[in-house]
Order: C-alpha cells, then sequence, then structure tokens
C-alpha cells in the first residue's frame, strides 16, 4: 500500500502518521529480548503520536478543513478513501489523547517487572486498539471499515482477557466477542444494503439517500444494532459490565471513554447518509437514549463492584448522549433549528465529556485496585488519607460525572435540558420537555451513585486491615489522571470555549444545524453560565476566608469520631456501600434487586455465619439469560462441526466458497 | 442596583429570623413563651466564636463540606426574583443552575458526613440522597409548567409572570404546583413531617444526623446555610402562593418581607399540628408530589 497525496501538507497528513505510529508503538517490545524497554518505547512513541494527533485535530476542527486521501489496494471492492472531515477530527481528539494518557498510566500500573507474561501483549494491542480506533475515523469504504471495525474489536478481546488465568474474565470475554459478533453481522448487512443501494462500497456523502426507501429502514435498523451494540445502548449492553469490569483499569479506560464513542460515531454517520429522516428515527433513539440513562443509572446504584459502577454509569451516559442525538434528529425531521442545534451540541460535548471524566475514574480505579488488591467497595474505606492526589483527581472526576457544576458534565446537561426547555414554546413536539424531569431523576441517581463510590473507597476508615495503609501512586499514575481532571475544570469554568470545537464537527455533517443566530445566542448563555461558575467558586473563597477567620480565632482540638456515646466502635459498622444505596435500590425495586441471602438466626448464642447480598438484574436474568441459554442448547448440535481439527476447516472454507461461486454463476 | 443591594441584604440578614418565627408559633401552639425571634441569629453568633473539634477519621472533604453548601445556597440565593423585585443574577436557563446548586452543596454534605465514618452520618446521607433525587422531579416538573406559563426560559420573569390574573385562567394547575413544590420545600429544609430539624437522635434523622460532628464556625456556617436554604425555597414558593405586586418598590419589598414571614408562620403551624411521618411513607409522598406537580404540568402543555 502506499499513500498517494492529492493536497498539499496539512494536519490530516499528521494525524494519519500518529495513527499508525500508536499502532507500531507495541511492535519494539515484541522483538527486544529486555523486558520493560518495549513498554516505555511504547509509551514514548504514543505520548508523542497523542500530542501530534490532538494538535493536528484541533488544527483541523479550528480551519474546518477536510482532506481526503486514496489509498491503493487491490481488493475488489472499489476505491478506498480516508477522509478526515472536522467531525472526524472531533472524534479524534479522544482517541489521542486517552490512548496517550493510558500508555503513560499503563508504565506505572502494569509494569513490565511484574507481569512479565503479559506485558507486551497488553502493550501491543493497547497500540492496535488506538491506531484502530483512529482509522476506523477516517475510512469512507464500508470494506475497509468493517476491517478495521473487527481489527479494533479483536484488539479489545485480546486486552479484554489479559488475565485470562480468572474464570470470571474468561466468561467476560466470551460475552464480549459473542454481542461483538451479533454487531458485526449487523454491520454486514447494513454495509451490503447500502452498498446494493448506492453500487459502490465507498460510502455515500451526506444526504444523499432517501430515508423513506423500504430498504432504508432496514438498513437504519441494522446500523443502530451494529453499532449500538458496540456502544452499549439498551437493549444492547449486556456485554458492557462485565467487559468494562474485568479488563486491567487503563484498558477500561480506553474501552469506556473511547471505544463505546466508535458505536456512536458510526450511528452519528450512518445517520448523516439520509436526507429527511422520519419523525419515528428520531423517536426510536430518543426512548432508547432515555431508557439507557434511567436503568444504566439505577444499575450503578446498586453495584458493590467499584469498576461495574463505573460501566453501568456508561451506559447512562451513551444513553443520555443518544437522547440528545435522538432528539436533534427530531428536530431535523421538525424543521426545528433550536432543537436541533442543542440536541447536537449536548450530545457531541457530552461524548467529550465523558471521554475525559470517565478515563480519569477508570485509571482512578486502577490505583485503589493496585492498593487495595480487590474491586469490591465494602472492603475499602479511608483511601484519602493514604492517597489526597488521588482522592482529590478522582473526587473531581466524581463531580463532573454527576453532572453538578462548574464541573464539564453539567454543561452538556445543560444544553441539553435548554432545549428540552425550549420545546414549550413550539407547536409539535411539546412533550419531549417531559425529558427533564426525567433526565433531573438520572441526575439525582447519578449522585446517589457516585458518592456512594467516593465515599465506601476514600472516606472514613479502612474497613479491613489488608488495605489500611494505600501509599500514593506514582507520578505516571498521577499525570494522566491530573490532565484529565485540569481538563474537565477548564471546560466547566469557560464552556463557551468548548463549543468551539462543538460547533464545526457539526457543520460538517449537518451546515443546516448551525446558523450565527442560534450559536450567537446560546455562546452568549454559555458566557453567562461562565460569569455564574465564577460566581460560585469566589462564593467558595469567601465562605472559606469566613470560616478560617472564626476558626483561627478559637480553641481547635483533635479527638474520634463521637460514637453516641458508645465507645467500643470498629470500622466495619460504618456505614458501607451496599447499605447507602440500599434505601434508593428499594425503591426501584422491579429493574434492580438487592438480593440478600441471609441465614436463619436460632438458639441464644448464634454460631458464626454468611451473610450475602448481591445486586441482581432483573430484566438480564429474566429475558436475556434465558434466552442465551435457549440458543446454548440449540447450538450443542453445531458442537459436532467444530472438533479442532484444521484441515476439516479449511474444507469448510473451501466448500462455502465454491458453492457461494456456483451460486453467484 | 438598589433593588440588588436590598436583595443582597435580605438574603444575607433574614433568613433565620424565618427560623426565630417557625419556633415561636411552635412554642404558641404548645402553650408555652419560646425563644425571642432573634435567637437563631444569637446562636449563630455564638458558634462563630466557640473552638472546633475535628474527628481523626477526616479529611479536607469534612472541612469543605459547610463551606461549599453555604456557597451554593448563597449563589442560588442571587438567582431568585424576592418578591416582585427580579433577581440581580438572571440569565436564560439559569433555573437549571438553580436546581444543580442544591446538587452540588448536598454532595459536599453528604460526602462530609461520610467523612467522619459514622454509621449514624452514613444513615443520614443515604436518606438525604434517596430523598433528594424523589424530589429532583417534582422542582422540574414545576419550572416547566412556570416556563409554559410565562414562555420565557429564566428564574426571575417565569416567577414574577405568576399574578392574581394567571391565577384566574390556571387556577388548577397552579393549585396542583402548589401542592407539589410545599412538599418540597418541606423535604428540602427537613421539617416535620418529612424529618426534625429539632432531633437527631432518633432513628428518623436525616438532616440533623449528617452534621452531627460538626462544631463551632463550621457549624455556624451549617445553620445559617440551613436558614438560607429555607429562605431561597420559601421566596420561590410564595410566587406561586402570594403572588400580590402593588407596582411600588418600597411597598413590594415590604409584602415580600410580610409573606416570608406568613409562610414561616405556615410551617410553623404545619410542624405543630402534624406528627412526624415514619419512613417508609416520605418516599411515597415525595413520589405523590411528582404525580401532582407532573398533572400541572399535564394541564397548562395539553
Amino acid at each position: 500500500m502506499n499513500l498517494s497525496l492529492q493536497g498539499i501538507y496539512d494536519p490530516a497528513l499528521v494525524a494519519l502518521i500518529a495513527a499508525v505510529a500508536l499502532g507500531c508503538s507495541g511492535i519494539p517490545g515484541l522483538i527486544l529480548q529486555k523486558t520493560g524497554i518495549g513498554q516505555i518505547i511504547a509509551a514514548v512513541t504514543s505520548i508523542l503520536a497523542g500530542l501530534a494527533g490532538v494538535t493536528a485535530a484541533l488544527q483541523m476542527l479550528f480551519s474546518n478543513t477536510t482532506t481526503t486521501y486514496q489509498l491503493q489496494w487491490n481488493l475488489p471492492f472499489g476505491s478506498c478513501e480516508l477522509v478526515i472531515d472536522p467531525f472526524s477530527a472531533f472524534f479524534l481528539l479522544p482517541v489521542f489523547l486517552v490512548s496517550a494518557a493510558a500508555s503513560l498510566f499503563a508504565v506505572g500500573y502494569w509494569p513490565a517487572a511484574e507481569h512479565r507474561t503479559t506485558e507486551r501483549g497488553l502493550t501491543f494491542f493497547s497500540g492496535l486498539l488506538a491506531s484502530s480506533m483512529a482509522i476506523l475515523l477516517t475510512a469512507r469504504n464500508g470494506v475497509f471499515f468493517i476491517m478495521v471495525w473487527e481489527v479494533m474489536a479483536l484488539s479489545a478481546y485480546f486486552l479484554l482477557v489479559t488475565e485470562h488465568e480468572r474464570e470470571e474474565v474468561r466468561r467476560a470475554g466470551i460475552v464480549y466477542l459473542i454481542a461483538t459478533h451479533i454487531g458485526t453481522a449487523a454491520l454486514f448487512v447494513f454495509f451490503s444494503l447500502l452498498a446494493a443501494e448506492t453500487g459502490s462500497f465507498t460510502l455515500p456523502a451526506a444526504g444523499s439517500l432517501s430515508a423513506l426507501s423500504p430498504s432504508a429502514a432496514i438498513m437504519a435498523l441494522a446500523a443502530f444494532i451494529g453499532f449500538g451494540a458496540k456502544a452499549g445502548i439498551m437493549p444492547f449492553h449486556v456485554w458492557l459490565p462485565s467487559a468494562h469490569a474485568n479488563a486491567p483499569s487503563h484498558v477500561s479506560a480506553v474501552m469506556s471513554g473511547v471505544m463505546l464513542k466508535m458505536g456512536l460515531y458510526g450511528i452519528f454517520r450512518t445517520l448523516t447518509f439520509f436526507h429527511d429522516p422520519p419523525l419515528l428515527w428520531g423517536a426510536i433513539l430518543t426512548v432508547c437514549g432515555i431508557t439507557s440513562a434511567l436503568l444504566g443509572i439505577t444499575f450503578a446504584v446498586a453495584q458493590r463492584d467499584m469498576k461495574r459502577l463505573l460501566a453501568c454509569s456508561s451506559i447512562e451516559n451513551i444513553g443520555i448522549i443518544t437522547t440528545g442525538l435522538g432528539v436533534s434528529m427530531l428536530g431535523l425531521s421538525s424543521h426545528n433549528t433550536t432543537l436541533m442545534y442543542l440536541g447536537m451540541t449536548g450530545a457531541l460535548l457530552h461524548i467529550l465529556n465523558h471521554s475525559l471524566f470517565k478515563p480519569l475514574l477508570f485509571l482512578g480505579s486502577g490505583v485503589i485496585i493496585h492498593a487495595t488488591g480487590t474491586r469490591e467497595m465494602n472492603l475499602m474505606g479511608g483511601l484519602g488519607k493514604g492517597m489526597p492526589r488521588v482522592a482529590a483527581f478522582f473526587f473531581i472526576g466524581t463531580v463532573a460525572i454527576c453532572g453538578i457544576p462548574p464541573l464539564n458534565g453539567f454543561v452538556s446537561e445543560f444544553l441539553l435540558y435548554l432545549g428540552f426547555f425550549r420545546q414549550i414554546k413550539e407547536v409539535s413536539l411539546v412533550s419531549l420537555v417531559l425529558l427533564a424531569p426525567l433526565l433531573a431523576l438520572v441526575g439525582g441517581l447519578a449522585v446517589v451513585a457516585f458518592t456512594k463510590l467516593y465515599s465506601s473507597v476514600f472516606l472514613g476508615t479502612p474497613r479491613i486491615p489488608s488495605t489500611a495503609h494505600p501509599h500514593e501512586a506514582g507520578m505516571t499514575m498521577l499525570v494522566p489522571m491530573a490532565v484529565f481532571a485540569m481538563l474537565c475544570l477548564l471546560i466547566g469554568v469557560v464552556p463557551q470555549q468548548a463549543l468551539r470545537l462543538v460547533s464545526p464537527a457539526i457543520e460538517a455533517i449537518y451546515p443546516e444545524m448551525i446558523s450565527t443566530d442560534v450559536s450567537a445566542e446560546f455562546g452568549a448563555i454559555l458566557w453567562r453560565l461562565s460569569q455564574a461558575s465564577l460566581l460560585l467558586l469566589s462564593a467558595v473563597v469567601v465562605a472559606a476566608l469566613l470560616w478560617k477567620w472564626r476558626m483561627g480565632k478559637n480553641l481547635v482540638s483533635i479527638t474520634s469520631t463521637w460514637g453516641c456515646g458508645y465507645q467500643r466502635r470498629t470500622s466495619r459498622m460504618q456505614y458501607n456501600g451496599s447499605s447507602f444505596s440500599e434505601l434508593a435500590v428499594s425503591v426501584f425495586n422491579g429493574i434492580m434487586r438487592q438480593r440478600v441471602e441471609r441465614p436463619d438466626l436460632d438458639g441464644l448464642f448464634p454460631v458464626r455465619s454468611r451473610c450475602i447480598d448481591a445486586p441482581t438484574e432483573t430484566l438480564l436474568e429474566r429475558l436475556i439469560a434465558p434466552l442465551f441459554n435457549g440458543a446454548g442448547i440449540l447450538f450443542v448440535f453445531l458442537h459436532r462441526l467444530q472438533h479442532g481439527l484444521m484441515q476439516v476447516y479449511m474444507l469448510y472454507i473451501f466448500a462455502t466458497l465454491f458453492i457461494l461461486m456456483l451460486w453467484a454463476n | 442596583m438598589t433593588n440588588s443591594i436590598i436583595h443582597i441584604f435580605l438574603a444575607l440578614t433574614m433568613p433565620p429570623l424565618l427560623l426565630g418565627v417557625i419556633g415561636k408559633t411552635k412554642a404558641a401552639f404548645a402553650g408555652r413563651v419560646g425563644a425571642p425571634f432573634l435567637q437563631p441569629y444569637y446562636d449563630i453568633i455564638r458558634l462563630l466564636q466557640k473552638g472546633t473539634v475535628f474527628s481523626t477519621t477526616t479529611t479536607w472533604l469534612f472541612r469543605a463540606g459547610p463551606i461549599v453548601a453555604l456557597a451554593t445556597t448563597a449563589v442560588a440565593a442571587l438567582l431568585v426574583p424576592f418578591g416582585a423585585h427580579p433577581a440581580p443574577v438572571s440569565f436564560d436557563g439559569d433555573m437549571i443552575l438553580y436546581a444543580y446548586l442544591f446538587a452540588l452543596g448536598r454532595f459536599f454534605t453528604m460526602s462530609a458526613a461520610l467523612d467522619t465514618g459514622s454509621s449514624f452520618e452514613g444513615m443520614g446521607s443515604a436518606r438525604e440522597a434517596t430523598y433528594s433525587c424523589l424530589a429532583e422531579p417534582t422542582l422540574f416538573f414545576a419550572l416547566i409548567t412556570l416556563s409554559r406559563l410565562s414562555g420565557k426560559f429564566s428564574l426571575s420573569p417565569m416567577l414574577i409572570n405568576i399574578s392574581l390574573g394567571v391565577w384566574l385562567d390556571t387556577g388548577a394547575a397552579l393549585l396542583l404546583l402548589i401542592g407539589g413544590m410545599f412538599i418540597v420545600l418541606l423535604v428540602e429544609n427537613c421539617r416535620i413531617p418529612f424529618d426534625d430539624p429539632n432531633t437527631h437522635l432518633e432513628l428518623t434523622m436525616i438532616h440533623e444526623v449528617m452534621v452531627l460532628d460538626h462544631s463551632g464556625p463550621a457549624f455556624g456556617l451549617i445553620q445559617y446555610a440551613a436558614a438560607l436554604k429555607l429562605f431561597v425555597l420559601g421566596a420561590f414558593f410564595i410566587h406561586l402562593a402570594l403572588p400580590y405586586a402593588t407596582g411600588n418598590p418600597l411597598l413590594d419589598w415590604g409584602l415580600f418581607i410580610i409573606s416570608m414571614l406568613e409562610l414561616a408562620v405556615v410551617i410553623g403551624i404545619v410542624e405543630s399540628v402534624m406528627a412526624r411521618l415514619r419512613l417508609i411513607r416520605i418516599p411515597q409522598l415525595l413520589v405523590a408530589a411528582s404525580i401532582l406537580a407532573a398533572f400541572s404540568t399535564l394541564l397548562v402543555i395539553r
């Protein structure tokens, strides 16, 4: 393959080179004999590539340019174009940023010296995953897209099963593999239909297809299943919690912060192919989105495993983004410029925000696991004292993910709320305003989930002795967290600047959504919001000074927490994560249950016994698990064809090709 | 400008008076003389002069809790119009900021409580978290109704818009809204029948128990912030319940002060004649409040 340059030198080329460099970053480690050097080479390469890539993507966004390259290949699927438009450039930002941060984090978190057997593969596939995601965003040929998509999906699988000696991890890997291939199967349908419609595998230009033809509905549905399965939109979310919980933490950060967004990118991109989408499409996206948000966060509230909680909250955030997209599509169908603009801006900004605070929290969870050796929140506690910096960065991430001012999560939700409220004055689709209380409920539940997470990990006293003496993380782990925390704060305090990143991306796919009036109006509102945030910060400073002044004048003494007169308290008497969320979970009993198995107590002196409580998903247990069990019974017959004889497998391939050839002729 | 100064002055000085009035009303019902109206002020000043006790378990969050709770309530006070006068800070979408500012304050209060590692305080924050998340939709339904009635997206115009004329047109919707919002007012400010601000040693405790370990100046800030929160939510509420305006700026300020005092008397009466609810009843009542507010929204957007 060679790249034939069509334009002059530009940032797009830098981005492509950075993407390829990411993919190659793990190769030296595979070849070099000495342990550890490969990982450092990979980290340095990724950081340089990440810096170059982020700069290039920003340049492309601000200059609002589109660059096209032609990839020379000999495959019979038509020409293979690589296009970077501002919309792709917007998605490239998190890809480069998060993968660079994760590779730096890996040096401290997964040191080659301690993980001799797994480190090489992990480093290699991390690079490959990042690279495939970056290239995916530029691919404009259906076949090439699927190829890169599979590279991405499989690299993620190999990363996920890094600790394959644990059964839990292998199970999560299998579930992920099945889910991602159901998605890929749907994408095969989608791209084949698309090729049949347009006559070539080159992806169609924006707005070139009619949304009203019968095949359009099937295409849209196939794309929704295929991409939705990757993004984790309900009801395709089943694989997500276990996969994200069982991968090494910096991999979870990339998977949750970036890879889910590739599914969303696919949905966004597919929608641009069609002009005049029917109302139904927007409605489906909105309903699926808000359901994912509500149920996702309800699941998160009940979790005991720190990383599962974070994974469930990813479902919630993807739901919020999908709601924004759905609302925007409804605006497009009903020719409502404001709704289109606010939905799309909110959705895209939330994509960016989620790829800042979620990796921050996943990296933080990595540090915590490193220090305590467990993911179980109920066993932790009091870590804030030993690792104050990690605690502070993690706290910023928690406030941001709850969508609370003055951090970035609030800004994107604010735009969505504005969009919902504006519907009040419209003639049609007034009922969209009812999304506002639902989003508020999601926000309230997020506060429950993340107070639980933060408090049971960092606050109080250590619940078991083995987690009692944590050490502050090393610089390689702290720096990536600090970068994310700063960016969260920055977008929260100057949201009007973040709008400048989003606007060119929208303009590239829906030029009709952006008008100078609308963007000036909401730019001004965000500017007022930024002033209010500064006002809030100064109010905090004033209150702190007042308190400091009064406290300085009086006596300060240090003692233990007041136990209401009880002297022999132990740290196990603290409210733990499960007890904190019990009340909230009991309110949402239908969809989420806290299953408690407690032994009967009898006799005057009950003997030592165990009480187990586990969160269970009603939907998963009642509907999806039986479905797959049924499928498993059916597939027993297929098992006979699968016996591990390589030569027979090759015969299968040959026979299939032969039959297809006969059929085609 | 003058109005903004009066606004800030009232927000700074008047809130503890409401607590005094509530206390006096309750005393009158109980046949006691009761503490003087200004007692809450004395309490706060006394606390500001006292020493502080910190638990060894706590971190910076415990110290930040009261500070952020006060700061968020103070900023929220700048967003709500007092009586017929617009608020000093007002922009499109400020009602969302208003709702989320309380979330920020609550987040810090709950974290500060959990920082002590005391199971009492953990219990309080678990309840606070659940109840406030159920109360959230009610506020948003109310905001939708108000914004539909006024066609505005900012607190000041949408609240000042409510007048006797609007009441005559959409009385039913506003009546439902008052029901829902009064429940939210009582829950958010931890009043009977949901919580009792005077006790923290029983199993019904919510807010008071979260601040069990705070002492001295920090506790003073908490007391003041709680009074301010009652004042801010009350100012929101009286726009719905007592929408009078004379047109004379000075008279309107007087009217606002009187309305707030009336509200304090009403809360005092409710606290005197009602018993505290059982804990399991509270979520049910909160959902009922949401549904009341949702009805009012349906009535105006149909």
